[in-house]
């Protein structure tokens, strides 16, 4: 009994530890304004000083930095800029990774194991290295137009665009869209198509009418799955993008780093989380949907 | 049977890897009757079945419908409807969307789709459940709505997996009856895949028995069961006593085995191993001439005086006995 009560709160335990202290701490930050001092913001919180100092800590915080959000236009444009990045490359990850991971799931389940292999072996090398790799590739003396100068076409300026950027994302996420996808798709009874075809389907049609349908819990999964990450991505817009390249996870290194505005970014950082809370939570209802 | 056959399968054969899961088959099915195919899992049963459906090529051999070879045909052309073992219901859909999903595909007008649904759902005692999932259904009206989805588009032959496979006894036994019934009625050509040979016996009017990919028997229930051709379909199909007959083997089945209290003249002498009173019957085991045999009596009157342990006499008549020819 004792035992099973510790395993239930374990959970709580760790959301408590890992999300919603270091979430009150970056909630605390956003309501406090930059002084010159280190740390660079106030009022600081000391639990020394007893009640009247609690008391002077509260009445220290204020949102106006919200205020300041709304209106300076950097911030709303970096916000739209990354979700139209994040949406955009969640598009073409679905179109890439619907086929991939479709055609993994009609192999034999022994090859599919080999396949479901490959799929995970890029997370062996280090994520800042294989973007790395990207930047040899897509440089402009570099490996894409080198090989397009020997097929005679002309070089792309790929380094340091949004295409860049897009590129990059496809690539890192990809595994992220293919697994969720594969796992519906995988289980899916044989049956049901066999079924759609005996009963006038052909084979295009069967997998409109039922394929698809059946798969929509792991489209939505692959879709959240990628776009809410890819939304507040920094290391491949800082490595591939361009210096004019709008993404939300740089505006918030930048403010940090090197405007040393930490209320600024903490409340950059709250919005992003309370503007991707809602499709989160649609998600969570429609996979207990799924489940029940 | 008279007049060509609805379905001709002309030395159909199959192998998997190396194993032949249907050698050489031939058979005919009459338009309007009820045919099952008999037999243990892995007999190739449900391989000749799915070849007919269009879901497994035959490497040799052809498969003639109303005469004309059928294998150019994709599955979605062929007029036949398949129930699946699984019974592979939408789980996406709605009971009337499964079941009018077939007359959708064949572009029914949607009032006339909508009163075959209708139809179709009152044959199987299904009304007013049109708009739950499957989910929601329990096994018996799932299997209820599965045989309402492959009926609803008229086709000539309706194959059916091992319908009834997963359903308890009792439901199992009365749905054989209504199954047999329904088919009577409607007139459609039905063919059973089973590897039970009372649901078999119940359902069809003829039957085959196959083994290892190819057909040992075809015939009425009634033939195969009182004129096994080998030892083979006499033991799948009920019980036999097996007799040596020159260089092979006679077969009795236990209802034709008369027990005597007392000797009687050609009666071997026994002792009874085991009684098994099942209601209708008695059903004797009693070991005699070093042999065990299997004895069946109705209970039509007072039982024998006979406890195990006891000695008994056995005998059968001379037109009980069947030749087997393996």
């Amino acid at each position: 009994m004792r035992r099973s009560w510790l395993a239930a709160l374990a959970p709580y335990a760790w959301l408590l530890v890992f999300f919603a202290f270091p979430f009150l701490l970056v909630a605390k930050l956003s309501l406090s304004h930059t002084v010159l001092a280190i740390p660079p913001y106030a009022p600081q919180f000391d639990l020394s000083r007893g009640w009247p100092g609690f008391k002077a800590f509260l009445a220290g915080l204020s949102g106006e930095t919200y205020g300041r959000l709304t209106r300076d236009p950097l911030y709303i444009l970096s916000y739209l800029s990354s979700l139209k990045f994040a949406g955009l490359a969640t598009a073409i990850l679905l179109l890439i990774g619907y086929p991939i991971a479709y055609g993994m799931s009609r192999f034999a389940p022994a090859q599919r194991q080999v396949l479901l292999m490959a799929v995970i072996l890029p997370f062996w090398t280090s994520f800042l290295i294989r973007i790395y790799a990207w930047i040899a590739i897509l440089k402009p003396a570099g490996l894409l137009n080198q090989a397009l100068g020997a097929l005679h076409i002309a070089p792309l300026t790929l380094l340091n665009t949004d295409a860049g950027v897009l590129i990059g994302l496809v690539y890192a996420y990809l595994p992220f869209m293919v697994l969720p996808l594969y796992a519906v798709l995988e289980k899916q009874d044989e049956s049901l198509i066999e079924a759609a075809c005996d009963l006038g389907c052909t084979p295009a049609q069967a997998f409109w009418k039922v394929t698809f349908p059946l798969s929509l819990p792991g489209v939505a999964a692959g879709a959240l799955l990628c776009l809410i990450p890819m939304v507040g991505e920094f290391v491949i817009p800082d490595l591939l993008g361009g210096s004019d390249t709008l993404m939300l996870g740089r505006t918030i290194w930048t403010e940090f780093f090197s405007d040393r505005d930490w209320p600024a970014a903490s409340a950059v950082a709250i919005v992003l989380l309370a503007t991707l809370i809602a499709p989160i939570a649609w998600f969570q209802r429609q996979q207990r949907k799924v489940l029940s | 049977m008279t007049g060509s056959p609805l379905v001709r399968f002309e030395g159909v054969s199959k192998r998997f890897s190396d194993v032949a899961a249907v050698d050489g088959v031939s058979l005919d099915i009459a338009e309007g009757e009820f045919f099952a195919l008999l037999g243990p899992s892995g007999c190739g049963k449900t391989t000749l079945m799915r070849m007919l459906a269009g879901f497994v090529a035959p490497d040799a051999g052809r498969i003639l419908l109303y005469g004309q070879d059928i294998a150019a045909l994709p599955p979605h052309k062929r007029p036949s409807s398949m129930m699946f073992q699984t019974y592979a219901l939408f789980p996406h859909l709605s009971v009337e969307q499964n079941v009018g999903f077939g007359l959708k595909q064949q572009g029914w007008d949607k009032a006339k789709a909508a009163a075959r649904v209708e139809e179709m759902l009152s044959l199987v005692r299904l009304e007013g459940l049109n708009r739950r999932k499957p989910d929601q259904l329990s096994g018996g009206q799932k299997q209820r709505v599965a045989l309402a989805r492959a009926l609803a588009p008229g086709p000539k032959i309706l194959l059916l997996d091992e319908p009834l496979a997963a359903l308890d006894r009792k439901l199992r036994e009365d749905t054989q009856l209504e199954l047999k019934a329904m088919q009577r009625r409607l007139g459609v050509t039905f063919m059973i895949v089973t590897h039970d040979q009372d649901e078999a016996m119940v359902v069809a009017d003829r039957m085959a028995v196959m083994r290892a990919g190819q057909v040992a028997q075809v015939g009425p229930p009634r033939e195969v069961y009182e004129r096994p051709a080998s030892r083979y379909v006499a033991e799948f199909i009920g019980e036999a006593n097996l007799f040596p007959d020159g260089s092979g083997w006679r077969a009795v089945r236990p209802e034709r085995m008369e027990l005597s209290l007392k000797a009687a003249k050609g009666a071997l002498a026994g002792e009874v191993a085991e009684i098994a009173y099942f209601g209708d019957r008695t059903r004797y085991v009693v070991r005699a001439a070093g042999k065990t045999l299997i004895a069946s009596r109705a209970n039509l009157g007072p039982p024998l005086a006979l406890a195990v342990g006891d000695a008994v006499w056995v005998s059968y008549a001379a037109d009980a006995a069947v030749a087997l020819s393996s």
